[in-house]
């Protein structure tokens, strides 16, 4: 089976600082992979490197077959860790410019999960919480049925009620050719749902599988591991 | 609400054993058709192949069984049921016995005590 995501001795630094060191790496479809690391350890910067957001300095990004391009943001549906959205639109107009936008969005799905979290299509941008916020910005990257969806960081302003809705709806989503990778130093609520997990520290993959295997071999949780990784 | 899980051991481990548990306590009965891997894992707030993973050991531990195009089902074997329900029961006295003894009990005293509560649990 051809791997859905790979990265081929991948490097960045901005100006001295190594951000990305020399990562390689295969992710095959239909996983929810967890990309964990402390701030700085150069989380954001990878995920803008699949999304042809940053140039590399060395090495390659291959999504299903073609380098970050307009094919890949067809089959990217990605949340970055900062809001987008026009603060002068309502939730409704951001769903016509996604249903505009994306060949692959679902405006019914959309509207269904809006409904579930509580949330009004004709409400202003600029009147919702920021954890609401961030709960229309999931909505829309969710209701897309892309190949691979890219989470930065999708639950740190939303509170626990949500946050399990959320989870469920990243699970519901999951499909065999599909894959998720989310970014988050909250590990412990994402824990249940991870398949593999990718632990980056320095700018350097440290440790790398399948998560229950992990909770196996260190008989702990990925948290604990996590924990015991980076205090050393 | 997802189900919670403990920091020791894998995750698809506890559903295994958690179903298990269910089965033999015929809170889930014989011959009853599961829900699917993906029902149960989002029920269960877990990844879909965790769940799978959980239903490929009690499928190896025969305790369920898959039929090709209906579902999963649990096991029609009673026996098998009530060899498992044994197992479980000689490892919970295993534990019991063994902490007593770990808190200085001696086997009488333990068939002492033992009796004296559950006495009382029932008049109680």
């Amino acid at each position: 089976m051809t791997p859905l995501l790979q990265l081929h001795h991948l490097s960045k630094s901005y100006k001295k600082q190594v951000a990305i060191d020399d990562i390689s790496l295969a992710l095959p479809a239909g996983k929810i992979i967890g990309l964990l690391g402390s701030n700085g350890s150069g989380k954001t910067t990878l995920i803008k490197l699949i999304n042809g957001l940053l140039q590399p300095d060395k090495g390659d990004v291959v999504i299903n077959g073609y380098r970050p391009s307009i094919e890949t943001k067809k089959i990217i549906s990605y949340l970055p860790d900062t809001t987008y959205l026009r603060e002068g639109m309502k939730i409704k107009d951001m769903l016509d410019l996604f249903d505009d936008f994306y060949e692959d969005f679902s405006r019914e799905k959309a509207e269904n999960l809006l409904k579930d979290l509580h949330l009004d299509d004709n409400e202003m941008l600029k009147n919702l919480s920021k954890g609401n916020k961030e709960k229309v910005q999931l909505v829309l990257v969710m209701a897309r049925k892309a190949k691979l969806y890219i989470l930065d960081e999708p639950i740190g302003g939303v509170d626990p009620a949500a946050r399990d809705y959320i989870l469920k709806t990243i699970i519901n989503n999951y499909s065999e050719d599909a894959s998720v990778i989310i970014s988050t130093h909250l590990i412990s609520d994402i824990e249940p749902i991870l398949d593999e997990v990718i632990f980056l520290k320095e700018g350097k993959i440290i440790l790398q599988g399948n998560a229950d295997d992990i909770r196996e071999e260190y008989g702990k949780s990925i948290d604990s591991v996590f924990r015991e990784k980076y205090n050393g | 609400m997802s189900w919670k899980f403990d920091e020791k051991s894998p995750i698809y481990a506890q559903i295994a054993q958690h179903i298990k548990m269910q089965i033999i306590s015929q809170e889930i009965k014989s011959g009853e058709q599961l829900p699917t891997v993906r029902e149960l894992a989002e029920i269960a707030g877990v990844n879909p192949n965790t769940m799978q993973r959980a239903f490929s050991e009690l499928e190896r531990e025969g305790m369920v069984y898959a039929q090709r195009t209906s579902g999963r089902f649990v096991t029609d074997d009673k026996e098998l049921i009530v060899q498992k329900r044994n197992e479980l029961a000689e490892l919970e006295l295993k534990n019991f016995v063994d902490n007593m003894t770990k808190i200085g009990f001696s086997i009488k005293e333990i068939l002492s005590v033992l009796n004296t509560y559950i006495t009382e649990e029932k008049l109680g």
